[in-house]
């Protein structure tokens, strides 16, 4: 079976933070201890909703030390394939879940002098892992935390009360903003810089940082791509020799699986590369969404991603 | 001639480059030797403006062109240990968007390198540009001594006094090769030293 190790759970607890974003605990149903983990790890948690099964990766906001429990916060995304709306309104106290073993593309560099971590929206939750990390390790981070509101702020009254010195805050509506520049301008040397939100976010620090002149290895940014709907379309798989339709809500990965064919993948949202798959023939335009394949290969017709990408044409056959 | 083609070998032998100029808040560059050519060869105006050149000349005469360059400080010294505060204290002292080069012998850059890492700069960033002499830092894997400047295989450690093999294996770590004692089956039985490349 793909993917990381399955943990059976129970829902222990479920607290709407505010009109966006609601907070889940899991517990294992066994009773036991769930696995340590680092800051800024994911778990793809596995949504049982009628005969749709969607599984989608959520940042573990919980001490990673802390094998009593996980929580995950969760917004809420009306435009969305439902797997968010599914969490806010199917998901109660009591109920039986399915998630994986804590899978980390977002990890601290523990080389660094000092971690400075800036968080757009709902992109603050794989920063609350890493803070507690780093305040166990007593090492020295900053965080800039941009919301739309007051009332959307999600941990703000949290971390400015436990961290007054450490976290800087800016409201959308109070046209308050992070000024990037004079913020990477001397930072001290072996500062590594995170970022986490959305994708226009995410770009204009990679950029910004990139031109002050700090090194690549020393930018980390996470994205989590939600595979987008699209039209229908149809696809060979050349090994196990089957004709499968993805539907217009489904993604490609979610059409090879409910044909019970077993797919390698990890992150489910176009970032980590496990489901690479190869193209063997196609005829028709390939819609790229991931980050893990570069300009060529998005361009040469020889790779897809079926977490988040999709296919619009006559043909398509892949090597699975 | 200051450019040497190294032959292909192990993933841990270190490769090195040619200098290019990047965007930087400051530039630091360390040479020592012929290593001042790389220097001489990327160095701009521009660059030069928000440079800390330090350098070790080791008895070649580039120091007066260097100067002619005007970076923003010039530090010339004996040896690296001579170097190694002022070296520690740029690092210490140095902000994101610091961009870092160094050229000239293995051995210098090699601690320059674990200079930088030691502050936080990660290692692959660290533009390096071979020049001059092809020595090598080596350290004894018996005693665990460094012995600088070696140009011949097998060589004898300048501590315990072993015979040694040089290694292509190399350590960030303790910016050395790895130097093993070839005649520990039959103790006496050293071949002839020759040229490490020859």
């Amino acid at each position: 079976m793909s993917g990381a190790e399955k943990i059976a759970v129970t829902v222990t607890d479920v607290v709407p933070l505010n009109d966006l974003v609601t907070r889940f605990e899991f517990k294992r149903t066994d009773g036991g201890l769930l696995p340590t983990f680092s800051g800024g790890a994911h778990t793809v948690v596995e949504m049982r909703d009628g005969d749709k099964r969607r599984m989608n990766p959520y940042s573990l906001m919980s001490d990673p030390m802390d094998q009593s429990a996980y929580t995950i916060s969760v917004r809420r995304d009306d435009e969305g394939r439902g797997g968010s709306l599914f969490m806010h309104t199917g998901v109660k106290v009591g109920d039986q879940m399915t998630i994986s073993n804590p899978v980390n593309l977002f990890g601290l560099d523990l080389r660094a002098k000092k971690q400075l971590f800036i968080a757009g929206g709902i992109g603050i939750t794989p920063f609350l892992g890493q803070i507690k990390q780093m305040e166990r390790l007593g090492g020295r981070w900053e965080l800039h935390y941009t919301c739309r509101s007051e009332a959307l702020g999600s941990y703000v009254d949290e971390l400015t009360t436990q961290h007054p010195n450490e976290v800087h805050v800016y409201y959308d509506d109070q046209d308050q903003r992070i000024d990037l520049i004079a913020l990477l301008d001397g930072q001290p040397i072996g500062t590594h810089v995170y970022v986490c939100g959305p994708k226009g976010m995410i770009d204009w620090v990679r950029k910004t940082a990139t031109a002050e002149g700090w090194p690549r290895e020393s930018i980390h940014y996470e994205e989590f791509l939600a595979p987008k709907p699209g039209k229908p379309f149809e696809v060979k798989l050349a090994i196990s020799n089957e004709v499968i339709q993805v539907g217009e809500q489904e993604s490609l990965l979610e059409a090879i699986e409910r044909a019970g064919v077993d797919a390698p993948y990890l992150c489910r949202g176009g970032a980590c590369g496990q489901c690479e798959t190869r193209v063997i023939d196609y005829t028709g335009n390939f819609i790229h969404r991931d980050h893990w394949l570069d300009d060529d290969e998005h361009s040469n017709g020889e790779k897809i991603m079926p977490c988040v990408s999709r296919f619009e044409g006559k043909t398509l056959v892949l090597d699975r | 001639m200051s450019k040497f083609d190294f032959p292909p070998s192990i993933l841990s032998r270190p490769v090195y480059g040619t200098l290019e100029p990047r965007n930087g808040a400051a530039h630091l560059m360390i040479a020592d030797a012929e290593g001042a050519e790389a220097i001489l060869d990327v160095a701009t105006p521009d660059m030069m403006a928000k440079a800390h050149i330090i350098y070790i000349p080791k008895g070649t005469g580039f120091g007066d062109r260097l100067r002619a360059l005007n970076p923003a400080q010039y530090y010339e010294g004996p040896s690296y240990p001579a170097a190694a505060q002022r070296i520690a204290k740029a690092f210490a002292d140095a902000k994101m968007g610091l961009q870092v080069y160094l050229s000239g012998t293995e051995g210098v850059m090699g601690r320059a390198q674990h200079a930088a890492m030691q502050a936080g700069v990660p290692h692959t960033s660290i533009q390096t540009e071979h020049r001059g002499s092809t020595a090598r830092r080596m350290q004894c894997v018996h005693c665990k001594g460094i012995t600088e400047d070696v140009t011949v295989d097998p060589f004898q450690c300048a501590h315990c006094g072993l015979h040694l093999f040089v290694r292509d294996h190399y350590s960030r770590r303790l910016a050395a090769y790895q130097g093993v004692n070839i005649d520990a089956e039959d103790p006496g039985n050293v071949p002839e030293s020759k040229g490490i490349y020859e």
